[in-house]
């Protein structure tokens, strides 16, 4: 099988190749066999990916140590789980599970096109073959699974321990399928432009693909933050490390593209501007596996420098060169159908959701950059932090919030001000009451009144809109409340899903401006002693050591110590951090000791314990972090991936499309203009 | 009547130029030098307001220098570029990846002394997701023997 899965990736190689050739010539010949015989080669290159990765699981589930891939991230006595998962643990395998879902996607989009889209598809497909062909020949020739040790470890090296967690069995792969499937819209757009077809038509088939690549980034962007919080130890989840950064520039772009495109659905505008960020999101999607693998940046996430580095950089290169090539050749056929006609119009606050978006993503790639910027203009490396990019990202991500509220408020083309007065009047009052509500409360930090403020109105106006159109189902239908609610959200899915994913943002928003009261406390405590501290409710906790203990656990020796927490109107209740050292079968240290942090969780906020040492013989060097409302941080990610799988959710069965068609509309009636009618997706 | 469109554009101006100006000052006051110990050395002799100002160093911890203090929140070693070798004292959170011969990156004051005092301690392993099998190659026994699938 091993043998079978190392050749099946040299034939894939080939098969990416000759697809991309034939269906670049097909393309430009006309000739529909030579177009026929690039999509049965690229669904030959996913067999035969399929089989390298079937193969390169099975050296791993039977721990085959010959392969220095298996022999370097895992050990026989790794559970199975981890195992799998080891997959995407190293480098080689990561890039061959890039090829793996790459392949995957195209045969799905190639699929889902083969009586569509006709014209577009023989560039659709040698593009995705171009870059299949890139990834393959990176795993085949400089990072293959496949390489043989010669000779044979007894055992392997084992898996991380910081790996050993759910979060990391699942946080990659997500990433991976959400960066990976940038690459589809991308494609139809480089087809788009090679062909001068730059309708709507393009858009309509890359819709579906980008809220692909949104939500796996969304729940993938989220579980590591998880990850980095629950494992890591230092008290928080995002850190502004490069590495998260690279994560967090394809999702920005996207959204600004998911939202963009309604624009020129609707008007005709925007179209230069879409097709640049669908390159840009991919781009970065590039960029960031460029960044995370190659190590020219200086990050805490630093794998192994590696020589897939200057493969990644010429393949940047390379690609925007083509794309700027074809804009640039094309400008005339990208002139706006319309043009922008009032200020207070839904296109104006979508237009500077769009501003406020890439000027985020712009300021955290300059600042992840701005090491390798200032080496190459001034001679001598500058790097930024967290404070730079809180400094920037702080009022942008207020403005953003902001005209999450406003966009579904004002009309399309032109609002008038009797519809704004109506629309803003409940929103506007509702941000107002929480804001005051928080500041009679005794709440004075600035930001966070303003945050709070600010999701306090746009969480009304979600529930407005939520309410008008439950409502109008129910005058018109006579239907019962639950039941209005689920047609409501089910006959426009792209609508109300949306809604969902704003609400989300609201949620987790609120999580941010909670980091503003975090509050820290570093102790010794020896048996027996207890220390009080204040939380940012103003609560006091009283903690009393239990003693440190040190005990052997499976394949690890534990050092733990115990504090009995109390406060006021709560049982008292025990947590526990641990320090680790991970051993192997003979008893010898493996990897550095890693250390387990104790959370007492609650939806007001986390009592997070850090063991750091002990000293003399009992006494704990810990550390007590109050951290507000973190649990808002997955729950906003939860409720965005929900809301995005709502606007995906397939809608298009005969009988469903009938439905909506005899009365699935929405009727917005308002005085002020002619009924506007959206229909579901 | 000014034009939608232009007035759009004086108003994405106006927010991308705040954001340039808030971006722009936060490099001023927040950006900091990243230095090697051999840089570091050379900066501080050719101009020595570098001494007692906030940079970041990036090195390898020279083997067998690390000394713990008991509690395990104060550590002192000396780290290297292969050029130059400057003593770092550390008060704070030692991370669980710090030990001999890591790349550590940290952040703080160079004194007048000749010590980096450091205020926080970044350690990155090269191999800190990945464990080199060869270990086990230098362990007597262990290179003759076969694994279990050969």
């Amino acid at each position: 099988m091993i043998l079978v899965g190392e050749l099946s990736l040299w034939v894939a190689l080939l098969m990416a190749t000759w697809g991309a050739t034939v269906s670049f010539a097909g393309g430009r010949l006309g000739r529909s066999d030579l177009v026929a015989s690039g999509e049965r080669a690229l669904y030959a290159t996913f067999a035969f990916v399929a089989l390298a990765s079937i193969g390169l699981w099975t050296a791993l589930l039977t721990s085959d140590f010959s392969l220095r891939f298996v022999a370097s991230y895992t050990s026989a006595n790794l559970p199975a789980v981890y195992k799998f998962s080891a997959f995407w643990g190293g480098q080689a395998g990561s890039m061959l599970f890039w090829c793996l879902v790459l392949s995957l996607y195209s045969a799905i989009a190639m699929f889902a096109n083969r009586r569509s889209n006709r014209e577009l598809m023989p560039y659709v497909t040698g593009t995705l073959a171009t870059i299949l062909v890139f990834f393959l020949a990176t795993t085949v020739f400089r990072a293959n699974p496949y390489s043989r040790l010669d000779w044979i470890p007894p055992d392997g090296t084992g898996l991380n321990p910081q790996l050993q967690n759910p979060g990391m069995a699942f946080h990659p792969p997500n990433l991976y399928l959400g960066y990976v499937a940038t690459s589809i819209p991308f494609a139809f757009a480089i087809a788009a432009l090679v062909t001068r077809r730059l309708d709507a038509e393009w858009l309509g088939a890359v819709r579906r693909w980008s809220l692909v690549s949104w939500l796996f980034l969304t729940i993938g962007i989220t579980m590591g933050m998880w990850w980095a919080y629950v494992e890591l130890g230092w008290g928080g989840y995002w850190a502004w490390d490069p590495v998260e950064n690279a994560s967090l520039l394809p999702w920005l772009t996207g959204t600004a593209f998911l939202h963009s495109i309604m624009i020129q659905e609707k008007r005709g505008m925007l179209r230069k501007w879409n097709v640049t960020l669908v390159v840009a999101t991919f781009l970065l999607a590039i960029l960031g596996t460029f960044i995370t693998r190659s190590g020219v940046i200086e990050s805490v996430h630093s794998f192994a420098r590696s020589e897939i580095g200057s493969w990644f950089a010429a393949f940047l290169v390379a690609s925007i060169a083509v794309t700027a090539f074809l804009v640039a050749t094309r400008l005339k056929d990208l002139e706006a159908r319309a043009e922008l006609e009032s200020m207070v119009s839904r296109e104006a606050a979508f237009l500077y959701n769009n501003v406020v978006l890439v000027g985020i993503a712009f300021s955290v790639l300059w600042g992840t950059l701005f090491p390798i910027i200032s080496e190459a203009v001034r001679g001598s490396k500058i790097t930024v932090g967290a404070p730079f990019f809180n400094t920037v990202n702080i009022p942008l991500g207020l403005l953003l919030l902001g005209l999450t509220g406003v966009g579904p408020l004002i009309a399309w083309r032109r609002a008038s001000v009797a519809n704004l007065k109506r629309q803003f009047a409940a929103p506007v009052a509702g941000g107002l009451v929480v804001g005051a509500a928080l500041f009679a409360l005794g709440m004075r930090d600035g930001y966070a009144l303003v945050s709070y403020t600010l999701a306090g109105f746009v969480a009304t106006t979600i529930g407005q809109e939520f309410v008008k159109g439950v409502g109008a189902r129910r005058r018109m239908h006579n239907e019962a409340v639950p039941v209005a609610f689920n047609r409501l959200i089910g006959r426009n899915r792209r609508r109300y899903g949306g809604y969902i994913v704003h609400f989300g943002v609201v949620v987790l928003f609120a999580a941010f401006a909670g980091l503003a009261f975090k509050k820290e406390y570093d102790l010794s405590l020896s048996p027996g002693a207890s220390f009080s501290a204040v939380d940012p409710y103003n609560r006091t906790w009283t903690f009393t050591s239990q003693g440190v203990s040190r005990y052997e656990e499976l394949n690890r020796q534990v050092t733990a110590v115990v504090l009995e927490a109390k406060r006021a109107g709560m049982n008292p209740t025990l947590i526990k951090s641990e320090k680790r050292q991970h051993v192997d079968s003979r008893g010898v240290p493996t990897f550095e000791p890693s250390t387990e942090v104790g959370i007492l969780e609650s939806l007001r906020q986390d009592v997070y314990l850090v063991l750091h040492g002990v000293s003399g013989e009992e006494t704990a060097e810990i550390r007590i972090t109050f951290n507000p409302l973190v649990w808002w941080v997955w729950y906003g990610g939860i409720i965005m991936a929900l809301g995005g799988l709502v606007v995906m959710w397939p809608q298009a069965t005969r009988a469903g499309a009938k439905r909506r068609a005899e009365g699935g509309y929405v009727v917005v009636m308002q005085p002020s203009e002619r009924p506007r009618v959206e229909a579901g997706v | 009547m000014v034009r939608a469109r232009t007035k759009f554009i004086v108003g994405g101006a106006l927010v991308l130029g705040a954001a340039g100006y808030l971006m722009a000052s936060a490099i001023g006051e927040t950006g900091i030098y990243y230095l090697t110990p051999g840089e570091l050395a050379a900066k501080v002799k050719g101009d020595s307001t570098f001494y007692n100002t906030g940079v970041k160093m990036g090195a390898r911890v020279v083997p067998g220098t690390i000394e713990r203090q008991p509690g395990g929140r104060e550590v002192s070693f000396s780290v290297t570029d292969g050029s130059q070798i400057i003593p770092v004292t550390y008060h704070g959170v030692i991370p669980d990846t710090f030990t001999d011969s890591v790349d550590v990156v940290v952040e703080g004051r160079y004194n007048r002394n000749g010590t980096f005092v450091a205020t926080t301690l970044l350690a990155k392993c090269a191999s800190r997701y990945e464990n080199a099998p060869d270990k086990y190659q230098s362990t007597p026994g262990y290179k003759a023997a076969k694994g279990p699938s050969a």
